[in-house]
């Protein structure tokens, strides 16, 4: 039995510790807000956070979170209205939508270090994250804005 | 009705209930995990039903139902105020819903070739319309006063000499027991107050807080997933396999082969599938799966030539695949060998042959392209709950109206006791109109007499194929003495398809034209890929056209502006199948708002291209800046005529992400085989753009008029191609012939 926290909620499971996070966030406790895209961490759907860092959850296996705190999209914000959540229905981003729980979740890692990020900032920061839709322009914005917002909320 | 919301649990309610209209609740049983908690609260009031796509409570709450599968075109969104438009309702009062796939009530949907919004406009439009009329007739006939004098406004009803006043709420349920009206007068375009504002995706707090919406989320208790090893090349099949050390692996279930067609089974236009044996294992979680994968000992062994049966529109053909382990540069070889060959002809205006013999200058190039993988974010996957006597299936799909007959005929079960569920997609560019991952799922959940979910992993979903073909074009140009264009020859071929649509421009705007194609047949499957075949002549056509008008010393917006002239004023040649003064129009609209020509743009190396496809115009400048020593498109000018815009910020989301999704395919896209396998098959080999890759600044402009919508998620993609094409000439003064661009540069520069 491993035993986790995640999103401030301790959670047992029984599976093999080489599993990926990812897979026990969505099959064994069905927080399926974490996306999986490549199995490779080529493209940041799955991005999660482990004690406030952003890692992919498809490569880090499940035995590395154990005694770690585990943030994922559900647990972003009580009432899905972090800054950069807000900042993300302002500016309208997604179409499909499949990748932003994870371009949500490195931006705000993004944002923690960094309150008034630069064009550059972002793009170096994001470009793990794979927007097959194109939105990557209002992905900027959303990040920007939502500096904005977290700075006028602080 | 109000006593059995007290009595019954909420569930059996849903299943149970009857409307106060006579229409049935739809079934939220198996959706259930699918609801958000706002959206939980109206389903227990009482819906009076008007038409198919409204529903109204007591208390004036509005569900609109989209009919048709949302893969980021946002039509959950558009098409549900084209109703709201209608019937008069506030935005605000209205709740959108995803409707069950019924095809008799809802129409056909279908997501693809841009036709969302243009086939469901004037349906949707008489829907809002009717409603709004049965709402009318009930005030009348509740305040006995003549309907004609009944004004609505923002989901309430007025009588103004009497002043008497109601929600619709009020009168949803009377105005439910009244026929539907045709022949509804509708708004002119001038009185919309929804359509043309810009509306927020309905969906986007569940996407921002990771909401279980997309087939893969898809979960009901005991499911088992499945996974199918596939062959590692095209043209190979199942030999024989060992699975003991499989099946040892914790939560496997088992481990069994499958085939997809029997012998002899005739397909469907859609049916596509590449391989046919399906070797299955099926366990308790993905993971577990996965790892039982990889223990499995398979033996190969090629396929050999073998045929498929397609019916479809009514006829019924044979397709010889062949056997042949094909490699990118045999192919390569093979295209160019056919280029060479007499092609069947598909358009002649005038005298070609005499036109090239007489001309004083000829120009030829030929243009090629790879490949290309949808590689949809979210992978191929369905769920599927097969029994005796019915079959449950839900998951991503752009057509279930096309994969349906099929389903039936595979599980031996009438239509009427299958139920399609649309989740929402995340992506499709095509690939999901094409259901064979349906199939494969209820085939195993009938196997295995279980719920199972199947489930592509991203190296299965990019070497499965139902790719965007190969292509090749050859164009020639025969210029005058005095450099007047007087005969065009476009000579296009394919693997296994080729691209020409004769009918487009140029055709009808040069004298002397000639249009060929060819096809040459492999065992590598192909399908709609966003803009099928105008993706590949965008980029050919285009760049041929630019490098055209410098031979002939005139600017690549004046040229096409003059033979759009002649287009327009002595059109060559019959059925040519666009309009030139649309198409002009884009091309002035992007240049005035480029500012094309102008000293203060002098610092980009720009490039132009415009085309026509899906009913819709479209034309882009792009910009590219040198950075880091690579060339970057900076900026891209749009304009886009796709008569009116329903949803105009999302409109501009749609048109900057086909621009993005333009320049990644342009530079990077491609997908290369050697002895039949996929050499590309996950994101660190096949390139996708990135954000440090997508330009700073994408400004679209729609032409203003008043035209019925035509399509937006496809028209604005091909002409990508061709403007970053002769962008990079400017910045690099290398023409491109080859796709992807990026490799052929760096061929000639080191950046």
């Amino acid at each position: 039995m491993i035993t986790l926290s995640i999103n401030k909620k301790t959670y047992n499971v029984d599976v093999d510790p080489e599993t990926p996070l990812l897979w026990v966030l969505r099959d064994e406790l069905g927080l399926v807000g974490t996306k999986y895209g490549c199995g490779l961490a080529q493209c940041g759907a799955c991005t999660v956070h482990l004690n406030g860092e952003a890692v992919r959850s498809c490569v880090t296996k499940v035995s590395r979170a154990v005694g770690q705190e585990v943030v994922t999209i559900e647990g972003l914000s009580e009432k899905g209205d972090h800054p950069v959540q807000k900042a993300w229905l302002e500016i309208d981003v997604a179409q499909c939508g499949y990748c932003q729980t994870g371009q949500i979740m490195s931006a705000v890692v993004l944002l923690k270090a960094n309150k008034n990020p630069t064009d550059a900032d972002i793009d170096a920061a994001m470009a793990g994250n794979i927007c097959r839709c194109g939105t990557y322009l209002r992905i900027r914005d959303a990040i920007k804005l939502a500096a904005q917002i977290e700075r006028k909320e602080a | 009705m109000a006593d059995l919301k007290t009595s019954i649990t909420r569930r059996s309610f849903l299943r149970s209930s009857a409307l106060a209209g006579g229409g049935l609740m739809i079934s939220f049983s198996w959706l259930s995990a699918f609801k958000s908690p706002d959206t939980m609260a109206p389903e227990l009031a009482d819906w009076a039903e008007l038409t198919g796509y409204v529903k109204i409570t007591p208390d004036n709450i509005i569900k609109i139902l989209n009919p048709n599968p949302e893969f980021g075109q946002n039509v959950m969104t558009s098409l549900p105020m084209i109703v709201a438009e209608e019937l008069d309702a506030d935005w605000k009062q209205v709740l959108v819903e995803m409707g069950p796939h019924d095809n008799v009530k809802l129409g056909p949907q279908f997501t693809g070739g841009s036709n969302s919004v243009r086939m469901y406009w004037k349906p949707l439009r008489e829907a809002g319309a009717a409603a709004r009329q049965m709402l009318i007739e009930a005030a009348s006939q509740s305040w006995a006063v003549p309907a004609a004098e009944i004004t609505t406004k923002a989901g309430i009803l007025y009588h103004q000499k009497t002043g008497k006043q109601a929600t619709y709420g009020s009168l949803a349920t009377k105005a439910s027991a009244i026929a539907i009206p045709k022949g509804m007068k509708l708004k002119d375009a001038k009185e919309f107050k929804v359509v043309k504002s810009s509306i927020k995706n309905v969906e986007g707090k569940k996407i921002v807080t990771g909401e279980p919406l997309f087939g893969l989320d898809y979960h009901v208790e005991g499911m088992l997933i499945a996974m199918i090893e596939h062959p590692p090349a095209f043209g190979m099949k199942l030999k024989s396999f060992d699975a003991s050390e499989a099946l040892k692996m914790p939560g496997i279930k088992d481990v069994f082969t499958q085939k997809l067609y029997e012998d002899g089974f005739e397909q469907g236009g859609f049916d596509t599938r590449t391989f046919n044996d399906l070797l299955v294992v099926v366990g308790s979680n993905t993971w577990q799966v996965m790892k039982a994968r990889k223990k499995l000992k398979v033996e190969w062994e090629p396929a050999g030539e073998y045929k498929d049966i397609i019916a479809a529109r009514g006829q019924k053909r044979e397709v010889v695949v062949p056997a042949e382990l094909e490699s990118t540069e045999a192919q390569l070889k093979k295209m160019q060998e056919w280029s060479a060959k007499p092609a069947p002809q598909l358009r002649k205006d005038g005298e070609p042959e005499a036109a090239f013999k007489n001309a004083a200058q000829v120009i030829e190039r030929t243009y090629n392209a790879p490949f290309l993988a949808h590689n949809c974010m979210e992978p191929m996957n369905f769920f599927a709950h097969v029994t005796d006597d019915k079959a449950l299936v839900a998951g991503p799909l752009q057509a279930p109206g096309w994969s349906e007959p099929t389903l039936a005929k595979l599980l031996n079960l009438p239509a009427d006791k299958i139920e399609i569920q649309m989740t929402r997609m995340g992506g499709g560019f095509g690939r999901r109109a094409y259901g064979q991952y349906l199939y494969e799922a209820a085939l195993i959940s009938k196997k295995v007499k279980a719920p199972i979910k199947l489930v592509y992993s991203r190296e299965d979903d990019m070497t499965y194929g139902i790719y965007r073909p190969m292509y090749t074009a050859t164009y020639r140009a025969a210029l005058d003495a005095n450099k007047k264009l007087i005969g065009f020859h476009v000579n296009g071929g394919g693997i296994p398809e080729h691209a020409i649509h004769a009918n487009r421009f140029p055709a009808g705007t040069v004298d002397n034209y000639l249009a060929e194609g060819w096809a040459i047949p492999s065992n590598i499957t192909i399908g709609a890929f966003r803009a099928p075949r105008s993706n590949f002549n965008a980029a050919a056509e285009q760049s041929f056209l630019d490098e055209l008008a410098e031979a002939m010393g005139k600017d690549p917006i004046d040229l096409r502006l003059e033979l759009l002239q002649k287009g327009k004023e002595s059109p060559v040649g019959q059925n040519n199948d666009y309009d030139a003064e649309r198409y002009a129009g884009v091309l002035k609209l992007v240049r005035e708002k480029s500012g094309w020509g102008k000293a203060e743009n002098k610092k980009y190396s720009r490039g132009v291209a415009a085309y026509f496809c899906h009913n819709s115009y479209a034309a882009h400048v792009v910009d590219i800046v040198m950075k880091n020593g690579q060339p970057y498109v900076e900026r891209v000018f749009s304009a886009i005529d796709c008569g009116i815009v329903v949803n105009p910020d999302a409109a501009i989301n749609m048109v900057q992400g086909a621009v993005v999704d333009g320049i990644g395919n342009a530079f990077y896209g491609g997908l290369t085989h050697k002895e039949g396998r996929a050499v590309q098959n996950n994101f660190h080999a096949y390139r996708i753009i990135r954000m440090n890759e997508a330009p700073k600044k994408i400004e679209v402009h729609f032409v203003q008029n008043d035209i019925d919508p035509t399509g937006l998620g496809e028209p604005p993609f091909p002409p990508v191609f061709g403007a970053v094409a002769n962008a990079l000439f400017k910045a690099t003064g290398q023409r491109l012939y080859q796709q992807p661009y990026a490799p052929q540069l760096n061929k000639r520069r080191a950046f």
